[in-house]
């Protein structure tokens, strides 16, 4: 073994160690013990997490990937440049203000927390979709077209798979994103596990806080792996980018 | 087959990018258009299959104005070859080369014997390539797959825009004495862009030369190289076109012209050249060489006689430079 | 809309202290983020086996959710007794910086042209030369535009940094919550928003300025 080897080892297992000291440490200091004591109202908030996430993103799917494509068409390209422009202005938007604006206009509770995560994931999506179809290589289309393929045909044959990397990792980004800006919806009344989080910082209580902060990370951790192995079956084997980190 | 009538385009602004174009290719025959970038070749071309709109004038495609035939249906009987190969790369190459005929509903076993009838003409392994990706492929099996992708659906015209212009030198040359030989065998009516004069005498049954969109002169090569219409087209093939035009003749035209020399059997190790090669090739293999000479052989491997630069510079003299009127058939 | 001026005008002070308070912890955060990112980064390119572990670490560490992440950090740091304020929100910020800095260092000094690495080897300079000479001008508009992302996403998430006490931009929005007051809300969005561009804008300037004008696109 070589010694580039062995320090990419000593890194690996020294945070290794540092999360299991983490762990280590928060059991005996029983910061988990609200997630058995308190085990019902947990599952719920989970629960409650999840639904945000979901509903939200499937929402901000349908929108925000139809809208790239439609954007992308020959007939919008001059739409493209004003609604990628609001859409990068909108980036730069704390994810809590759109929470917060939203009680303003829906008032508190769980659809008001589901629009402000809808509308706050629309943008990844739409802009990965947006970019994965302009990245396409004009001479593919123009070939396409030469050899009598319709529109339609050109959008689920060849644009749709060969941006299919582009996108999905879209959808990836928006909806990880989306389980941590979940945890926000405390704010507006929207429930899940943050919660706990707040209740933790309010009341100092190191218990509630680990108790919901740990399980959206691992939540956040775990998505993004399903998500990842998720696009590695379905895009295309041709148009996956030569390596994958 | 495919008419030009006053075909013109011009772009909004006034551009005007093809000029008032008239010719007919006849069925068959490749028809190169050649021309200085910028002189609309590519753009007439792409108007054949309706890539570009015509603004004035027509195209007939056998007979029938192309504006009139529904455009799918026009551009599936058109294969369409590019310059980047324009492979789609989620597709393996059996579905990229399969992919008009999909479109046009043929049943699985048709396709599957049709990809290996094609992948046979250009001697590649359907079984070992069928599976693999276009990036697998290197440029000039990629370029070769466009090829025959075009020529799935057997379609009667063939539009080549550049089509090995990206590959390397050696590449190129293997795959146009292939595509030429493919082209005996299929017999296309074929649109050909280039911008390189050696393609295009080597290609052309005939020659398109454009500049500024408007047609130069539109000859068979050897016409061309020999009666330049005007300025622009003598210059164009430039001062050496007497020594291309070279390439358009083979051993067997000089011999039956002017003769072989005796061969010198003291000369040891004199290489050895087939009859049917043509005289471009052989001039450059003369003055690569030592040896004053090169031992013309036929098919059969008997020594014919022996061929010097000066003889092929007498041909060249009597034949090209001096001659009237040269002779194009069998070229 | 008068109300808005006269809001604007009585809180003006306030704002433009908070203003500098965030701009301060999060100039802060990302100037540590480049003194250990770049570096890293750049060694990186001569170790593929950490490239990978590293990366990988980083990438999952982006995934941690903001909030969460300050959560942990509370208790953690109140160990040393700063489980509140400046100290747990700069760390967060800091290592939610590193992964953009370290992933686009690493990547714009391996895709230097080898050509041009192998002609720099030629005339014989020396790795150090090579790396201040070649690869980091010619890897610099890259490794700019990952600090840029780093910035932008740091201003975001330095608004939840209000929650543990960290100051800064939050602080409005999260009274303006409280209170079901919309013109903090609102006040302190838009000075997020125009914060995030002056900054981007700012470091797009200098990106430009100092990328070799043979390598501007």
């Amino acid at each position: 073994m070589n010694k580039k080897k062995v320090i990419s080892l000593v890194v690996r297992y020294s945070v290794y160690g540092l999360v299991a000291l983490f762990f280590f440490w928060a059991i005996r200091n029983h910061y988990f013990d609200y997630i058995f004591t308190e085990s019902s109202t947990f599952w719920h908030l989970i629960k409650q997490h999840l639904q945000l996430v979901l509903v939200s993103s499937v929402l901000a799917l349908l929108i925000a990937i139809p809208g790239g494509i439609l954007v992308t068409r020959k007939s919008f390209r001059r739409a493209e440049w004003v609604v990628s422009n609001t859409v990068n202005l909108g980036q730069t938007i704390p994810s809590l203000a759109v929470l917060a604006l939203m009680i303003s206009i829906l008032g508190i509770g769980f659809k008001t927390a589901v629009f402000a995560l809808f509308i706050y994931s629309l943008l990844p999506m739409y802009r990965n979709t947006v970019a994965g179809i302009d990245s396409i290589d004009e001479n593919l289309i123009d070939a396409a077209r030469g050899m009598g393929m319709k529109p339609v045909q050109i959008l689920f044959r060849i644009e749709l798979p060969n941006a299919a990397y582009s996108i999905l990792a879209g959808v990836r980004t928006a909806i990880v994103l989306n389980i941590g800006t979940a945890a926000l919806a405390y704010v507006v009344g929207g429930g899940g596990l943050g919660v706990w989080i707040f209740t933790g910082i309010q009341l100092f209580d190191n218990g509630y806080l680990i108790s919901g902060a740990i399980p959206v990370t691992l939540l956040a951790i775990f998505v993004d792996y399903l998500l990842r192995l998720l696009e590695r079956l379905i895009v295309p084997e041709g148009s996956k980018p030569p390596q994958e980190m | 087959m495919i008419t030009f009538d006053k075909t013109t385009k011009t772009y909004e602004g006034n551009v005007t990018a093809v000029k008032g174009v008239d010719f007919t290719v006849e069925k068959g025959e490749i028809v190169v258009l050649l021309g200085p970038s910028g002189c609309g070749k590519t753009t007439l071309l792409r108007m054949v299959n309706r890539l570009e709109s015509i603004s004035e004038g027509k195209i007939t495609i056998d007979g029938q104005d192309s504006m009139s035939l529904n455009q799918t249906a026009l551009r599936r009987k058109i294969g369409y070859v590019i310059q980047s190969n324009g492979l789609f790369p989620n597709m393996t190459i059996e579905e990229n080369t399969m992919i008009v005929p999909d479109l046009l509903g043929w049943s699985k076993k048709e396709k599957k014997e049709r990809f290996h009838k094609l992948m046979e003409m250009i001697g590649l392994s359907g079984e070992k390539f069928g599976k693999r990706y276009p990036h697998e492929l290197s440029g000039g099996q990629q370029q070769r797959i466009g090829v025959i992708r075009a020529l799935a659906a057997d379609p009667p015209v063939m539009l080549m825009d550049e089509p090995f212009g990206a590959l390397d030198p050696i590449i190129r040359e293997k795959i146009q004495d292939e595509f030429l030989q493919i082209q005996k065998e299929v017999k296309k009516t074929i649109l050909f862009v280039s911008h390189d004069i050696d393609e295009a005498i080597k290609m052309a049954d005939k020659i398109v030369l454009l500049r500024g969109g408007e047609l130069m002169q539109y000859d068979t090569p050897s016409e061309m190289l020999v009666r330049p219409k005007n300025e622009f087209v003598r210059e164009f093939f430039g001062k050496d076109r007497a020594i291309k035009s070279l390439s358009l003749h083979t051993i067997e035209d000089l011999r039956d012209m002017i003769g072989l020399a005796e061969f010198d059997d003291a000369i040891a190790d004199t290489k050895t050249i087939n009859v049917n090669h043509d005289l471009r090739n052989t001039l450059s293999m003369l003055l690569n060489q030592e040896a004053d000479q090169v031992i013309v052989s036929d098919d059969d491997g008997n020594k014919l006689g022996a061929i010097t630069i000066d003889i092929v510079q007498q041909y060249l003299h009597y034949e090209i430079k001096a001659k009237p009127a040269p002779v194009l058939e069998g070229v | 809309m008068e109300k808005w001026m006269k809001f604007l005008e009585v809180n003006s002070s306030r704002i433009f202290d908070l203003t500098i308070e965030h701009a301060i912890l999060v100039g802060l955060a990302i100037l540590v983020a480049l003194l250990i990112g770049v570096p890293l980064g750049i060694y990186l390119t001569t170790n593929d086996y950490l490239a990978e572990t590293v990366l990988q670490i980083a990438s999952v560490m982006l995934t941690i959710p903001s909030i969460a992440l300050f959560g942990v950090m509370i208790p953690v740091f109140s160990i040393v007794n700063q489980g509140i304020g400046f100290v747990p929100a700069f760390v967060a910020l800091v290592l939610y910086a590193q992964l953009p800095i370290i992933r686009n260092t690493y990547t714009a000094i391996r895709n230097v042209n080898p050509q041009m690495r192998d002609a720099a080897i030629g005339l014989g300079m020396k790795p150090i030369q090579r790396l201040f000479r070649v690869e980091i001008p010619n890897a610099f508009p890259v490794i700019m535009a990952g600090i840029r992302t780093a910035v932008v996403i740091n201003i975001g998430i330095g608004v939840i940094a209000a929650y543990i006490g960290a100051g800064g931009l939050g602080v409005l929005i999260t009274q303006g919550i409280s209170r079901g007051d919309n013109y903090l809300i609102i006040t302190g969005s838009v000075a997020v928003a125009i914060l995030a561009m002056i900054a981007d804008g700012i470091l797009l300037w200098i990106q430009k300025r100092f990328t070799p004008k043979s390598i501007a696109n």
